[in-house]
């Protein structure tokens, strides 16, 4: 194809968690429009491996933008230019032919790099586990239209809840907070009357595990919602921020 | 060895219930001595680690994402079916059994897919409990929609992203187990066999995916949660990690592997757009309620738009045919996944295909705008027009998606009887990895269900049928079967790593894919398939000379991972040539051009072919013997499947 | 520790005392822009000066102040605890980010406007409040009609340890009121006579500006105020009261007196 492109990339390669990592420049030479970012980078890791040399590690695995896998901050912006979507889904015909494309780590103390682009993000798992849930065993449960949830209080519990546990809005943080992803996460259940009963202890649970994990203070830039690919809004950290301080001040402790 | 499938005795509608009471229970106090390894945590693994734990077991849980909340479950769209019958259509457990074994093509047991229907209004139920923000209606009860293959409105359903909201559900209550320190979860870990001591399960062998230590793990029982391997065919659906290793290692230590060519091919989705393309993309099912599906009616309208000479809106309606309207008039676009699948390649074979390839044919919203206004068709299916729209950069709203089939699901995996369990003792499957509710043809939003009922409802209460056969002994790892089975897995890590050939394992990938689609894809014949199997074998053995592997095993190598993972589809796709090459009839997603109706409808043969094709392993590059579990119809009679 | 204690030293505890002490300081604003506004009066500062001894010696106002002298030293050291514990949260900086695409520049250079307006705080305080406390200040006489107060007859007095700060007679035969008070107006007049002084008070301003553009709508979505009805109103006043109007207010006084 004609419109096809030439770029320069230059890729944060570092061996390992302790190895000291460096850009370097690679040449991505005829780039269909029609790739997505992770087969353009695909493509170059195959040159690579015919020369026998290590490809560019990255996480990534459903490439339709839903399992939250991918993870690359693309010059300057987590998962690139376009707003709302994934790295995987990011195509590149967002880009011009001579480009230069400087691709980096999610950077955060919470989130260490493992090898070249591909960090370690168990920290929100660990969120996840500090109260993430509602306690309710297999079985024991009552016939799903016992309890009426109003569409509008649903929609906005979904809203939460459509986060992907990707990072982009740390990575995008001047202050590599975690507010965006635990706020969504807070929300979805402090929204609906499933919730209710652990609302309280949830979110304190979930606050300390986020500061125990060394993620940084929410500034209310609003830099995560800009580059949030579910576009989560930064009306949860407000929710959030609220059921915090009214269960840590006016709860009696559980 | 004979197949005993333990399907229990008595009416269906009362052999679970049944079934239940007669199984051996585990004193509870006894629980917690017991350990048991799930390997996968998507939907099937997930619920079945969370339920056991919650029981008391303790669980070791695998994956090999960072995070069990990836794992492929996520990615489904559509939704997931209940009978409730919340809508008053009409609806009822029955008819869901009815639909579904309907829908499979009669190649399934009647007695799983009961219980399947039975407990599928039980996971609502449980999701909805868990926080799972399903669609509502104004009123605040929940909302449904109607799926192919069916005639009521049965799916539940939270946007385009039903896996994800179903998936981090089961994964907070594993989280919530994590947490209780019933679970011990390893990410970043991929299972690289079974480890069988007297033909029982006792552990499997790891890789610790970020430094490559090779570990073992001992337990009472395992359990396969380890998902489809529909990735044989290399462009597919499913996600680019997606594999058959734990299942196929598994089959090589004594599990039969059932009906492996039956594969399911979607309608709907994002056609290939060049040879760069690494995985493809699907356009939900449910798009099909509002969606009609078209192509021209000429072969020379259709080389005119190829070519760019007409646009697609200048055709008028008199150019188009609505082809599945046309021919299954009774469920028109909603037919059955194989059914569509099948009409839109003739389509494209007949030279009326669409798209700069070719290769597609048109889903059409005009006419839903039309009547609902687009605001309406935005509300509903918003997420997946943008989808469509970022991939292809045409927009849907205004020109009719072009969709083609891709490979979507597999309804064939490992044999289990009733209660989930392999041929080896011990060794449970799960969810997509076995292959037990489908038949030949899945119905959509069936798999969610079959997965979380595997997990939730069904494995707490078969695994412990197992356990109380077992001493509540501490395990470890100290027989001497870990080390030998461990030493295995390190050969094959070493062998992998001393290719140095000149061939990627992504091109060797993709060869093996563009065989399976060509010759065990959609349409497969006796030639075929005989053609295929030369083809992978010389693909296998060029692979074991000529592939290269990078790097060495103690570091993060994901050059190696998928190594790994190819040279194990090599080897399934010759036993998926060999399922499809024994089945000489058609049936549901198997559909051989020698066998069809008049019409060109797919030709079940019942009097030869009602039986379960399972495999047994005899060793390296030596035939797999067959074992035929026959299927036996008590309650539905079998008829040619029609949907006009 | 406390549940109270911890409440505070978690991320959103601080991120709490940010935006309570912030609050705090903002009201301020609003009542020393009141009484700054005296300064406008062309009445050789009596007002200003009777404002700036009511503040500083009737009992609740003081309380207040040191209320609100602790919240300045509050709110500085909770923002360099935050920014010291935002710099940790990213050891290793991107060779490339591109902030400004995805968030205002206000609110990614609060640190930087806070320290000006620290600065600035100090200088001010040195020059006027300390000052006006400790040093020799010369006293204004004001005679003020009886009649027709907007007659006003103003001379200086010599610093005298004798003198109060303040002092009222009426002198009904005089048909005049004779208030005898520190001249903290005459400070202010000479000060913003040089040029560099003004500019300091210029640009603290547009600081001041910028920071409350950003801090005091943020101020409320931190401590979770974010009802759909009330935000147009805090992002109103955050722009338009005080991203724009004290800001300027403020800033009109240096200049006013630097071209009186
Ligand atoms: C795009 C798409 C849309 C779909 N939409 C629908 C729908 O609308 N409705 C419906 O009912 N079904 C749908 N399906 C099918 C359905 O999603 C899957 O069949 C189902 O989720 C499979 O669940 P699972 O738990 O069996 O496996 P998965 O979710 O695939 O989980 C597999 C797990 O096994 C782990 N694993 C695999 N191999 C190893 C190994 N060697 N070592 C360690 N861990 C391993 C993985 O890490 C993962 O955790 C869809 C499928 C796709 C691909
Ligand atoms: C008149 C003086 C000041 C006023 C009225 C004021 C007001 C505010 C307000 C309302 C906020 C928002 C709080 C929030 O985001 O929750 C804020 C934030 C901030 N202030 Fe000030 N401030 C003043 C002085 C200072 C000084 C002197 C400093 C620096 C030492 C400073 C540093 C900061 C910083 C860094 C923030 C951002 C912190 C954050 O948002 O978490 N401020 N200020
Ligand atoms: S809030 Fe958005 S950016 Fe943050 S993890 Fe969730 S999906 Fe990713
Ligand atoms: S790879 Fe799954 S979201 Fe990008």
């Amino acid at each position: 194809m004609s419109n096809n492109m030439n770029l320069t990339l230059k890729v944060w390669r570092q061996k390992n968690a302790e190895a000291k990592g460096e850009l370097v420049s690679y040449q991505a030479d005829h780039v269909s429009p029609d790739m997505s970012f992770l087969e353009m980078l695909d493509v170059v890791n195959e040159g690579l491996i015919k020369k026998g040399d290590d490809p560019i590690h990255f996480d990534h695995d459903c490439r339709e933008g839903i399992c939250g896998s991918c993870s690359l901050h693309i010059n300057g912006r987590p998962h690139g230019p376009k707003q709302g979507i994934t790295t995987c889904q990011l195509h590149m015909r967002s880009f011009n032919d001579k480009d230069t494309i400087v691709i980096e780590p999610w950077r955060a103390e919470g989130f260490p790099v493992i090898k070249d682009l591909a960090t370690d993000r168990s920290s929100f798992d660990r969120i996840q586990r500090a109260g993430g849930f509602i306690s309710v065993n297999t079985g024991g449960a009552p016939d799903a239209n016992v309890i009426p949830i109003p569409k509008v209080i649903a929609d906005e519990a979904f809203n939460s809840a459509t986060c992907i546990g990707c990072g982009a809005c740390v990575a995008a943080c001047k202050n590599a907070s975690a507010m965006l992803f635990v706020s969504a996460k807070v929300s979805q259940l402090a929204l609906l009357p499933q919730g209710q009963p652990e609302r309280s202890r949830r979110v304190q649970a979930m606050v300390a595990q986020m500061d125990a994990e060394g993620f940084g203070s929410c500034t209310n830039t609003g830099a995560c919602e800009a580059e949030c690919p579910k576009e989560i809004s930064i009306t949860n950290i407000a929710r959030m921020n609220r059921d915090y301080f009214s269960a840590k001040l006016f709860k009696s402790e559980e | 060895m004979k197949l005993d499938a333990k399907i229990p005795q008595g009416p269906l509608a009362e052999k679970w219930s049944k079934h239940k009471f007669n199984l051996k229970l585990v004193n509870p106090a006894n629980k917690r001595k017991y350990t048991v390894i799930v390997v996968g945590t998507g939907l099937a693994g997930a619920s079945a680690a969370a339920s056991l734990a919650e029981l008391g077991y303790n669980v070791k849980a695998f994956c090999f994402q960072d995070s069990p909340r990836r794992a492929h479950s996520i990615a489904a769209q559509g939704g997931i079916n209940g009978a409730k019958n919340y809508q008053n259509d009409g609806d009822s457990i029955y008819r869901l059994f009815y639909d579904t074994i309907k829908g499979g093509d009669y190649r399934a047991r009647e007695a799983n897919v009961y219980r399947l229907a039975e407990v599928s209004v039980n996971i609502i139920d449980q999701c909805v409990a868990q926080g799972v923000p399903f669609a509502r209606e104004y009123g605040g009860l929940l909302d449904n929609r109607s799926f192919g293959g069916s005639q009521v409105s049965r799916t539940f359903y939270a946007r385009g992203q039903t896996g994800q909201q179903l998936l981090l559900g089961a994964y907070s209550a594993l989280n919530r187990q994590i947490n209780l320190g019933k679970v011990t979860m390893y990410t970043r870990h991929e299972m690289m066999d079974v480890v069988t001591v007297d033909g029982e399960a006792k552990g499997i062998v790891t890789r610790d995916l970020i430094n490559g230590a090779i570990e073992t793990h001992a337990a009472h029982a395992v359990l396969l949660c380890t998902g489809g391997y529909g990735n044989v065919f290399y462009l597919s659906t499913n996600a680019m990690g997606c594999n058959v290793t734990a299942a196929w290692k598994a089959h090589k230590r004594g599990a039969y592997f059932a009906n492996p060519c039956f594969t399911q091919i979607h309608p709907t989705c994002i056609p290939v757009t060049g040879d760069h393309q690494s995985k493809l993309t699907l356009m939900s099912e449910s798009l099909r309620n509002d969606g009609r599906v078209w192509a021209p009616k000429t072969k020379e309208l259709a080389e005119k738009l190829r070519k760019g000479e007409i646009k697609v809106t200048d055709l008028k309606e008199d150019d188009r045919d609505y082809f599945l309207e046309r021919k299954y008039p009774a469920f028109g676009n909603l037919v059955p996944r194989d059914v569509a699948s099948r009409n839109a390649k003739e389509i494209v074979d007949e030279g009326r295909g669409v798209g700069t390839s070719g290769i597609a044919v048109y889903l059409d919203f005009a006419e839903s705008i039309a009547r609902l206004g687009e605001d309406a068709v935005r509300a509903k299916y918003g997420n997946l027009f943008d989808m469509y729209q970022q991939i292809t950069d045409e927009n849907p709203y205004k020109q009719p998606m072009r969709i083609y089939p891709a490979v979507h699901y597999t309804m064939g995996g490992l044999w289990v009887d009733y209660n989930l369990q392999t041929t080896v003792k011990g060794l449970y499957a799960l969810g997509e990895a076995n292959f037990s509710d489908h038949g030949a043809n899945r119905l959509g939003a069936s798999a969610l269900m079959q997965g979380l009922a595997d997990g939730y409802f069904v494995i707490p209460y078969t695994v412990g049928d197992y356990l109380a056969t077992v001493a509540p002994k501490p395990v470890d790892t100290s027989h001497p079967a870990f080390e030998e089975t461990k030493k295995v897995v390190v050969e094959r890590i070493n062998k992998l790593l001393s290719l140095k050939g000149n061939k990627t394992v992504s091109e060797y990938h993709r060869e093996l894919g563009h065989i399976m689609w060509e010759y065990c894809g959609m349409a497969r014949t006796e030639e075929g398939l005989k053609k295929a199997k030369g083809l992978i074998q010389e693909l296998k053995s060029d692979f074991w000379k000529n592939a290269i592997v990078t790097g060495v095993n103690e570091e993060f190598n994901q050059n190696l991972e998928n190594a790994g993972r190819v040279a194990d589809f090599l080897e399934l796709g010759e036993l998926m040539i060999d399922d499809a090459l024994d089945r000489k009839e058609s049936c549901g997603g198997h559909f051989r051009l020698e066998s069809q109706t008049p019409e060109g409808e797919a030709l079940r043969d019942d009097e030869n072919y009602a039986y379960t094709a399972a495999w047994e392993f005899k060793g390296e590059n030596q035939p797999e013997g067959l074992h035929k579990e026959e299927l036996v119809f008590e309650n539905v009679k079998l008829t040619q499947r029609s949907y006009k | 520790m406390s549940n109270f204690t911890k409440t505070f030293s978690s991320s959103l505890g601080k991120k709490l005392v940010m935006a309570l002490t912030g609050i705090f300081l903002c009201t301020f604003l609003v009542v020393h822009l009141v009484g700054n506004l005296q300064l406008f009066k062309d009445d050789g500062g009596q007002a200003f000066n009777a404002y700036a001894y009511f503040m500083t010696n009737f009992g609740p106002i003081k309380i207040v102040s040191y209320l609100l002298y602790a919240s300045i030293i509050i709110h500085a050291v909770y923002a360099l605890l935050l920014t010291a514990g935002n710099k940790k949260a990213r050891p290793v900086a991107y060779a490339v980010q591109k902030g400004s695409q995805n968030s205002p520049w206000t609110s990614r250079n609060m640190g930087i406007l806070g320290t000006i307006l620290l600065v600035f705080i100090v200088v001010h305080m040195g020059d006027f409040w300390w000052k006006y406390h400790n040093a020799e200040l010369p006293y204004a006489k004001y005679e003020i009609s009886l009649e027709d107060p907007s007659i006003i007859n103003v001379s200086e007095v010599a610093y005298s340890d004798k003198l109060l700060v303040h002092s009222e007679v009426v002198d009904v035969q005089a048909g005049k009121r004779i208030v005898v008070s520190k001249d903290l107006y005459k400070v202010v007049n000479n000060a913003f006579q040089t040029w560099w002084y003004v500019l300091l008070y210029v640009v603290a301003m547009a600081a001041l500006s910028f920071h409350l553009i950003h801090g005091f709508k943020s101020a409320f979505q931190t401590i979770g105020w974010d009802n759909s009805k009330l935000v147009p109103i805090i992002r109103f006043l955050g722009v338009w009261v005080f991203g724009v109007l004290i800001p300027l207010a403020f800033a009109a006084m240096p200049i006013y007196f630097f071209f009186k």
